[in-house]
C-alpha cells in the first residue's frame, strides 16, 4: 500500500462533521477494493463487509471515524470578511495567519487574520485570540462575497502535507482519517489471512461533535465485538509522560472499564505473538472516543481501542509515524484472524 | 513569472544568497556592471545620457525568519529574525537550511493545555520545530544550531487580483527594481539590492556610501492594515488603492519636495496613488537619508496585508501603481535635471 500518498489524499480531502457526503462517496470506493459489500447509510457512514469462512455469522465491528474539526460561517461584514463559529475542538490560537477553504456556492480561497499586531493593547497580546476575533480575508469584493457564501457555509483548512524525518507525516485531518488508512491496511492484511467471523468495517461520521456515527452503526450492526480505532497523543514536551506516547512504538491499546477486559488482554497476546510493537494506554474513564458510545449501545458491546500515537491533535500539523498505522493494521487483522475459536470463551 | 520565483526563495537576513543569485542572473541582463559589496548587497550600475546625477533606487533581498539555537530531543528550539508576531506561529510550515529541509512548528494541543493555558497566547520559548528527528544527534547534524530557517509558502493568486506569498516585503521591490532596470534614463541609475534590512536596515547605508547618490528612493512592501479591529484612521495603508507614499514613519523623514512630486505625477499621469497614513514601520530609507553629508529620500510602497507572516496579501494592481510610478517619476526627473536640484535645495 503507498502509505504516503493515501494519507496524502485522505487528508486533504475535505468532511467536517456533518458534510462527510463526498468523502463517504470517496472512501466506499476504496473500500470496494477488498470488501464483499460496501454501502452507505443514511448519515453517511461507509459500512464494508468482509464476510468470514465460519457459519455462526458472528460479527465483528471496526470503526474510525473520518470527520474532521473544521469552521462554519457565521456572518459576513460591510466589507467582505467572514467571521466563523467552530465545529468540534478547534484552538483559535493555531488559526492565525492559515489558509482556508469556504465551501459556498464555489469554492473560495481565504486567510485568516485578526487585528494587526502594532495595534494591540498589551492585555491583547497576552490573551488568547479568540475565535469571534477571527476573520477570513477572501480578497474579493463585498458583494462578490455575498453571492457566493452563505451563513452556515462549512470552512476547512488548506494544508500541503509534509514529509519529514524517520517516516513521519504531517498534515491536517490525521485524525482520524489515520484511523481509516489502518481500515484498508486491515483489510489488505486480510487478503492473506482466514478469519471465521464476518467482518464490518465502518468509517464513521461526526464523531467530534459527540460519537454519533457510531453510536448509529453500533445498533444497526449489532456486532459481537467491536474494534474502535482512532489517535491518541503523541510525546511533545511539557506534558505528563504518562498520557502521551512515543511516535514510532506502536499502537496503543488501551486498558479501563471502557474496554472489555478479556479481549483486551487477548489483542495484547497477539501483539506478543506476533513481535508486534505496542503501548498500554490506561483509560480509568471515558476514553473520548467511539468506544464509550458503542460499548452501551443495545444490550451492550464487548468493545476495544486501539489508537496511533499523533502529535499537535487538532491542528494542520498533526504529525504520526507511518509505521505506527502499519503496526495497527497488522495488529489488528492478526487479532480478527485468531477469533472464532475464543469468541465464546470471551463473551462469557 | 518574477512575484512567484522571487518569493519562493529563501532569503532570511543574513543569508540572502538564493535570492542574490537569482537577482544577478536577472540584473546582468540590463545593467553595465554589477558590484557585490562585501555584506552581499548588490549594487547594479545603469549609465545614463548624462552623469551629471546618480540616482539610487533600493529594494532589499532579506525576508523575517528563524534560526536554531538549541535542541529538545530531536526537536528544534529557535529565535526570530526579525520582528514575527509570535501569535502566528503554532501550526506553520518551515524550511530548515539550503536543504530546505521540511519542518513544522509545534506546541501543545488544546486537549493538553491547562486552563490558564487556554485562555493566554503560547509563548514562542514553548514552541519547537519538529522535522521528524528523534534524537539530539540526529537533529544536531541536520540542523546545526545557527542554521537559518524560513517560513514555507507557495505562491497563491486568489479573491480579486490578489497574491499571497512569504515574503512579499521585499521581494514586490525587489521585482519593480528589476523591471525598472530594463530601461535607460537620463542620469545615471544605481539600483540596489540590500541585505539585513529586518534587522536594522544594516545593508542599505553601506550601500548608500558606496553609491554617493543624489537622491534616493526606496521601493518596499508595507504594512496595511485595512481590516476588521482596526478603525479607519488606523490604516496605514489600503489594499488596492495604489502605491503608498511615505511622509514619515521611524526611521526616515523623506524629502517633502521629492514626496510631493511624486504625489503629483502620480495624480497627473493617473496613476493610483495614497499616503501612508500612520508612522509606524521603517525601511531602508532611515539608513540611506543619513549616509555621508544626508541623501535625500523617498519610499514608495506596495500595500501587504498580515506582512512579515507567511500568508503576506498584496494587490496585483498596486504592484502596477508603484512600478508605473517610479517610472513616471525617474521620467520627469530626466526631462527635467533642474527637478533633482531643486529637491536638493
Amino acid at each position: 500500500m503507498d502509505y504516503i500518498n493515501i494519507l496524502k489524499d485522505l487528508s486533504t480531502y475535505p468532511g467536517v462533521s456533518g458534510r462527510e457526503d463526498k468523502l463517504s462517496g470517496y472512501i466506499a470506493k476504496m473500500f470496494e477494493k477488498y470488501c464483499d459489500s460496501v454501502e452507505i447509510d443514511e448519515f453517511y457512514n461507509v459500512i464494508g463487509i468482509k464476510k468470514g469462512k465460519g457459519k455462526q455469522g458472528r460479527r465483528i465491528m471496526v470503526t474510525a471515524h473520518i470527520d474532521e474539526i473544521g469552521l462554519m460561517v457565521k456572518s459576513i461584514d460591510e466589507k467582505g470578511f467572514v467571521t466563523v463559529s467552530n465545529i468540534g475542538g478547534v484552538d483559535s490560537k493555531v488559526l492565525l495567519a492559515q489558509e482556508v477553504i469556504i465551501h459556498g456556492k464555489k469554492e473560495i480561497y481565504g486567510i485568516i487574520g485578526a487585528k494587526p499586531p502594532h495595534l494591540l493593547t498589551p492585555e491583547e497580546i497576552k490573551k488568547a485570540v479568540k475565535m469571534e476575533d477571527l476573520t477570513i480575508d477572501t480578497g474579493l469584493p463585498a458583494e462578490e462575497v455575498r453571492k457566493n457564501v452563505s451563513i452556515g457555509d462549512i470552512v476547512t483548512f488548506k494544508v500541503e502535507p509534509f514529509v519529514l524525518q524517520n517516516n513521519r507525516f504531517s498534515s491536517k485531518s490525521l485524525d482520524n482519517r489515520a484511523g481509516v488508512v489502518a481500515l484498508l491496511d486491515i483489510m489488505e492484511n486480510l487478503t492473506l489471512l482466514n478469519h471465521n467471523d464476518d467482518i464490518w468495517f465502518v468509517a464513521t461520521v461526526q464523531e467530534e461533535v459527540g460519537l454519533r456515527g457510531a453510536n448509529i452503526a453500533a445498533y444497526n450492526i449489532n456486532p459481537d465485538l467491536a474494534i474502535v480505532i482512532d489517535v491518541c497523543h503523541g510525546q511533545i514536551p511539557g506534558t505528563p509522560k504518562e498520557s502521551v506516547f512515543p511516535l514510532g512504538k506502536g499502537p496503543a491499546v488501551a486498558v479501563g472499564p471502557n474496554l472489555h477486559r478479556r479481549y483486551t488482554k487477548k489483542m495484547i497476546k497477539v501483539a506478543k505473538e506476533e513481535n508486534i510493537p505496542y503501548q498500554i494506554d490506561v483509560e480509568p474513564g471515558d476514553t473520548g472516543t467511539e468506544a464509550w458510545a458503542v460499548q452501551v449501545s443495545r444490550e451492550g458491546i464487548p468493545t476495544l481501542l486501539v489508537s496511533i500515537p499523533l502529535k499537535y491533535m487538532h491542528t494542520v500539523i498533526e504529525t504520526l509515524n507511518v509505521d505506527d498505522i502499519k503496526n495497527t493494521g497488522r495488529l489488528i487483522a492478526r487479532f480478527i484472524s485468531t477469533t472464532g475459536n475464543e469468541m465464546e470463551e470471551g463473551l462469557c | 513569472m518574477l512575484i512567484k520565483e522571487l518569493t519562493e526563495l529563501n532569503g532570511v537576513s543574513g543569508n540572502e544568497d538564493e535570492v542574490r543569485k537569482f537577482i544577478k542572473a536577472e540584473a546582468e541582463k540590463y545593467a553595465d556592471s554589477i558590484t557585490e559589496d562585501s555584506m552581499g548587497n548588490l549594487i547594479c550600475y545603469k549609465k545614463g545620457m548624462s552623469s551629471k546625477y546618480r540616482v539610487m533606487l533600493s529594494a532589499h533581498m532579506d525576508e523575517v525568519g528563524f534560526m536554531v539555537t538549541g535542541y529538545e530531543d530531536g526537536l528544534l528550539k529557535f529565535a526570530s529574525i526579525g520582528g514575527i508576531d509570535e501569535r502566528i506561529l503554532p501550526g506553520k510550515r518551515v524550511l530548515v537550511g539550503d536543504k530546505r529541509i521540511p519542518g513544522v512548528i509545534g506546541s501543545k494541543p488544546i486537549h493538553l493545555q491547562e486552563k490558564i493555558e487556554r485562555g493566554n497566547n503560547i509563548k514562542q520559548k514553548n514552541m519547537y520545530i519538529d522535522i521528524g528527528a528523534e534524537k539530539k544527534e540526529e537533529a544536531e547534524k541536520l540542523a546545526p544550531l545557527g542554521e537559518y530557517i524560513a517560513f514555507h509558502s507557495p505562491y497563491t493568486e486568489f479573491g480579486d487580483g490578489c497574491i499571497k506569498a512569504k515574503a512579499l516585503d521585499d521581494r514586490i521591490g525587489c521585482a519593480i527594481l528589476l523591471e525598472i532596470l530594463k530601461e535607460t534614463y537620463r542620469f545615471d541609475l544605481y539600483v540596489c539590492f540590500t541585505v539585513q534590512e529586518e534587522i536594522g536596515l544594516r545593508g542599505a547605508g553601506i550601500a548608500a556610501f558606496r553609491v554617493n547618490p543624489d537622491i534616493a528612493i526606496v521601493v518596499e512592501g508595507t504594512t496595511c492594515s485595512d481590516v476588521p479591529g482596526a478603525r479607519e484612521h488606523e490604516y496605514s495603508t489600503v489594499m488596492g488603492q495604489g502605491a503608498a507614499l511615505t511622509v514619515m514613519d521611524r526611521t526616515s523623514y523623506p524629502n517633502k519636495r521629492l514626496v510631493e512630486f511624486m504625489y503629483k505625477t502620480a495624480i497627473d499621469k493617473n496613476i493610483p496613488v495614497q499616503y501612508k497614513q500612520t508612522t509606524t514601520g521603517g525601511n531602508d530609507a532611515g539608513k540611506i537619508q543619513l549616509t555621508r553629508e544626508g541623501v535625500v529620500v523617498a519610499s514608495v510602497s506596495v500595500p501587504c496585508r498580515y506582512i512579515h507572516s507567511p500568508v503576506s496579501v498584496m494587490n496585483r494592481r498596486d504592484y502596477e501603481s508603484c512600478l508605473k510610478l517610479v517610472k513616471a517619476v525617474l521620467d520627469e526627473m530626466g526631462s527635467n535635471e533642474n527637478l533633482i536640484e531643486s529637491f536638493k535645495a
